[in-house]
């Protein structure tokens, strides 16, 4: 079973290798992206880890997270405290405690990337992606990385990059990392069926 | 008689002297004044204080458009500088990096003043161990990466609570590093004024003073770039000096346009220089009279009373149009005996119709009513004493007796088409039913000489800003500021559950960025001893994945805060909280009032909310009372309705009183009245059925134009009794010409920019015409008995 999957991986290196000759890149980023738009919404287990270097131990924490193409993302901390953060039609709303945040994600320049970066991935949308950072895609279909490097200078002080990487239409993980060296990385757990 | 007509002339002379020195000396204003009341209810002070002097009262919103994002902040950042240097504005904002900081370093370096967190508790053991879990928590969340650099100063999360209690409204949006309206088009300036609401001049000089800093920032600019840029400005403040100017102008055009059609109708009636001289002697000396009436009767002549006589040049120059016209060039001796009781009686009773509006809380109708008892008398007196002797033998006036023979006989068929008149009330019952739902108007914005396109624009621009406006506050009085500071305190401690709970969305309060000094004080002394709180955040970090050395700048910042002490109203120079804190902490007549604006979960507060939001109040024992401001207004505009409404009829009932009184004969009394009832009922209909909302001007306009026909309809019941002595014809003359006057006057003022003017106008203007023509057909017939000619 396992021996037939790796070997199943091998030939599907073999043959994104072989494009990649062919055509450089972009053909395999284009693919993933269709291969994304085609999903239209996702309901998934997450945890999070947060290093910083001013603490002796990482942070973690987890929850869930939903997604309903194309501008449908919430994102449901359930541990260690319950927090709720849920973007739509470019509306984010934070809510932890009490208090609710609303902003336009449009007003918010340091903000945007940010969210773009998983919603554009998840909705396939090249231009977004294009709009805020540089793209850099590695592997194949069945295993690939794509790594966002923001554009605007004064995210790129903070963000260094943001990395995602997957198989197929299924994101595995979100790392960021930012330039003083902390660094996040978001692990997205089997798909959760209601 | 020659004595009596020269003391005549006399005591005109010295009147009008007196009369020109107190108008002269008189003070004019147009501002919101005209709109407020008299004699405010509690609420209503607060209100007018409110429109006065609050916060948004004194607000200017400039905004540039054109060119580049980075050239309109380039003009902001410039115009912000010079302003903040100009007394005349309290602050000036634009949202650029510098001042944010400032806000956030004075949050920041007085958090342990600010917090409502600080008690002994939050630095206990478990306390520290709480905070500082809840502030990694936060670390872990999206907005970590924005507060990690604080954390080793503030890991009990102080400034976060600080900001979270301040942030209820929404952020303006940035473009090049200051705000800029939502869609990114214009760069957006707030500047607060000092001068009050009401200091129309400081306010006028205020937006030049903008303007001109503008101006010549722009003249920095490339000359490519310089045309591209336009400053717009908005605001209450802007809104009066705008609605002054406009006043001002329209009076000027007003009165210039209404003069002058006159002049030509009655050079066209008389063909007489020296009598059209004479005729205007008793418009001008009615005016005279009015503004010294008003000016000694309020202390102020308002800019819209002058509009408001406009209307007397109509109606005065009715007098001296019967004294020439029916008295004949030579002012025939008759005309006293003959022609002088009716126009007494008319007098009379339009001064019984402007006399209900003397008693009215709507300043501007109480000094219509005022200006016009005066201007009317004056203006009858002169006629009656003065002018007969002034005219000059030989004065030949165009002989006017065949246009009147073609009136008399047009009388006829009139008379058979009164049966018509009966459709008048039907037709009027019919659209008024139609229209019944939307009868009146209930807004005080309907009467505002603001365009509504601007209103619109200062709404997006405020919404734009997170400055909307307000509607509901709590206002508490107080006798100093202390104590005004400790009733926000306790009213912010009863309103912040309601937050928790979803009855309101957020509250402001000068207390946030200014604590009482009391409150201040407990907070110092919950602040643990350096060695005291090093011990206990050792302690309090077990089990943590942090170790207390990384927070060793927190122990520092805790002992520079208790070494620091309190926080004063200085302290708060130069943040944009200072210009806040005095917009929330009002020097009232009493003392201070403390203002906290309140917004509601979802615009309006529902009954249920209202109650639970009444019930903090009152729990928090500090004699505050909530205040719903767009309420008010509109309670303010239907009182004035509801007050306009009874003194309409209470004028219209003087008005049958008198005649009841005169005329001795209910049926007679009836005759003349039912002309008038009909033209009133015709014009509202009309007014409906087009589609306009009345006003409290429309129903004075109704008043006045029952004031101004019963004239008319005077003259027909003379001429149908037989008691007119004068010549039929050039009596009909006479009411035409007078009719026309008056339909001009009105009809001038029906186009004015000024919604106030031109309600009136559009009422007065087609009631008085539809007075005289139903009056004309209602009339008895004319008995044959009565001279066809003058003898």
């Amino acid at each position: 079973m396992r021996g037939a999957r790796h070997l199943a991986a091998l030939l599907l290196l073999g043959a994104s290798a072989a494009a990649a000759l062919a055509a450089a890149a972009p053909p395999a980023l284009d693919e993933l992206l269709a291969l994304l738009r085609q999903r239209q919404h996702g309901h998934v287990s997450f945890t999070e880890v947060h290093t910083l270097s001013m603490l002796k131990e990482p942070l973690t924490s987890s929850g869930e997270l939903f997604y309903e193409a194309p501008d449908h993302l919430e994102k449901r901390t359930l541990k260690p405290a319950p927090e709720s953060l849920v973007l739509e039609h470019g509306v984010l709303r934070a809510q932890r405690g009490h208090r609710t945040r609303v902003i336009e994600v449009a007003d918010f320049p340091d903000v945007a990337p940010f969210v773009e970066s998983i919603r554009a991935t998840l909705a396939g949308d090249r231009a977004a992606l294009e709009h805020y950072f540089d793209l850099d895609f590695e592997g194949d279909l069945g295993h690939w990385t794509l790594r966002l490097k923001p554009k605007d200078p004064s995210v790129a002080k903070s963000v260094a990059d943001i990395t995602l990487s997957g198989e197929r239409d299924v994101i595995a993980t979100v790392a960021i990392r930012q330039s003083d060296g902390d660094h996040s990385l978001l692990t997205i757990g089997p798909e959760i069926t209601p | 008689m020659k004595a009596s007509a020269r003391s005549g002339t006399a005591a005109f002379l010295v009147l009008a002297v007196i009369a020109g020195v107190i108008a002269a000396r008189a003070r004019y204003t147009a501002d919101l004044s005209a709109f407020l009341p008299r004699a405010p209810s509690a609420a209503q002070q607060v209100l007018v204080e409110q429109l006065r002097e609050g916060p948004a009262a004194r607000l200017i919103i400039g905004a540039i458009s054109g060119a580049t994002p980075a050239t309109r902040a380039l003009l902001s950042g410039k115009v912000v500088a010079v302003l903040r240097s100009n007394p005349a504005f309290e602050s000036a904002d634009n949202g650029d990096a510098a001042s944010l900081a400032r806000d956030r370093d004075f949050l920041f370096r007085h958090r342990y003043l600010l917090s409502g967190a600080v008690t002994p508790e939050h630095f206990t053991v478990a306390g520290l161990h709480a905070a500082i879990a809840a502030s990694l928590d936060a670390l872990a969340s999206p907005e970590g990466p924005l507060i990690k650099s604080l954390f080793p100063q503030d890991p009990t999360g102080e400034l976060l609570g600080i900001i979270d209690d301040l942030g209820a409204g929404r952020a303006p949006r940035s473009s090049a590093g200051v705000w800029s309206s939502r869609d990114g088009s214009q760069a957006l300036i707030l500047a607060q004024l000092r001068a009050e609401g009401s200091d129309s001049d400081a306010q006028r000089a205020a937006c030049e003073a903008l303007r001109e800093a503008f101006a010549d920032a722009r003249a920095t600019l490339p000359a490519a770039e310089r045309a591209a840029v336009t400053l717009t400005l908005s605001g209450a403040p802007v809104f009066a000096v705008a609605a002054r100017t406009l006043i001002e102008a329209e009076v000027m055009r007003l009165s210039g346009l209404s003069a002058l059609l006159i002049t030509l109708l009655l050079l066209l009636v008389y063909r007489s220089l020296p009598a059209l001289l004479l005729g205007l002697v008793p418009v001008l000396g009615g005016a005279l009279a009015g503004v010294a009436a008003v000016a000694l009767g309020f202390g102020v002549v308002h800019g819209i009373t002058l509009g408001f006589g406009v209307t007397l040049i109509g109606e005065a120059v009715d007098y001296s149009i019967y004294l020439f016209v029916q008295g004949g060039a030579a002012a025939h001796p008759n005309w006293r005996a003959n022609v002088w009781p009716t126009i007494r009686l008319g007098v009379l009773t339009s001064i019984a119709g402007f006399a209900a509006l003397l008693p009215s809380d709507f300043q501007g109708l109480a000094q219509l009513g005022l200006y016009s008892i005066a201007g009317l008398s004056a203006a009858a007196l002169i006629t009656r004493f003065v002018l007969p002797a002034w005219i000059p033998h030989g004065l030949a006036i165009r002989d006017l007796r065949a246009p009147g023979a073609r009136l008399l006989r047009a009388l006829a068929p009139l008379h058979r088409a009164r049966a018509l008149l009966l459709l008048v009330p039907l037709l009027a019952a019919v659209v008024l039913y139609l229209h019944r739902g939307a009868l009146l108007s209930h807004e005080l914005a309907a009467l505002s000489p603001v365009p509504l396109k601007d209103q619109q624009l200062d709404e997006r621009l405020r919404a734009d800003l997170g400055a909307a406006q307000v509607r509901f506050m709590v206002v508490a009085p107080a006798p100093d500021r202390e104590a005004a500071l400790l009733a926000a305190q306790r009213l912010g401690e009863r309103l912040t559950p309601l937050i928790d709970d979803g009855t309101i969305a957020g509250f402001d309060s000068p207390s946030r960025y200014l604590p009482p000094a009391s409150v201040q004080r407990a907070r110092l002394a919950a602040l643990p001893e350096p060695a005291t709180l090093a011990a206990r955040v050792s302690e309090a970090v077990q089990g943590l994945p942090v170790n207390a050395a990384v927070l060793a700048p927190f122990l520092v910042a805790v002992r520079e805060a208790r070494a620091a002490g309190d926080l004063g109203r200085a302290d708060l120079d130069g943040t944009s909280f200072a210009g806040l804190t005095d917009a929330l902490l009002v020097r009232g007549a009493g003392g201070y009032s403390a203002l906290l604006p309140v917004s509601a979960a979802s615009g309006d507060l529902t009954e249920a909310a209202a109650r639970r939001l009444r019930t903090a109040i009152a729990a928090a024992d500090a004699h505050a009372v909530l205040l719903d401001l767009t309420g008010e207004t509109d309670r303010l505009y239907l009182g004035y309705l509801r007050q306009a409404i009874m003194l309409s009829l209470a004028g219209f009932l003087a008005i049958v009183v008198l005649l009841i009184v005169v005329l001795r004969d209910p049926w007679r009394v009836v005759r003349v009245l039912a002309p008038l009832a009909l033209a009133v009922l015709a014009v509202a209909a009309l007014l409906v059925g087009l589609g306009e909302h009345l006003t409290i001007l429309h129903l004075v306009g109704m008043l006045l134009t029952v004031a101004v026909g019963s004239n008319y309809a005077l003259f027909f019941d003379r001429i149908g009794h037989g008691a007119h002595r004068g010549s039929v014809p050039l009596t009909l003359t006479s009411l035409l010409v007078a009719n026309l006057a008056t339909v001009l006057a009105f009809g001038v003022l029906a186009a004015a920019r000024v919604p106030m003017l031109a309600d009136l106008g559009r009422t007065v203007a087609p009631g008085a015409f539809l007075a005289l023509l139903f009056a004309a057909m209602l009339s008895a017939p004319v008995p044959s008995s009565a001279p066809e000619t003058a003898p």
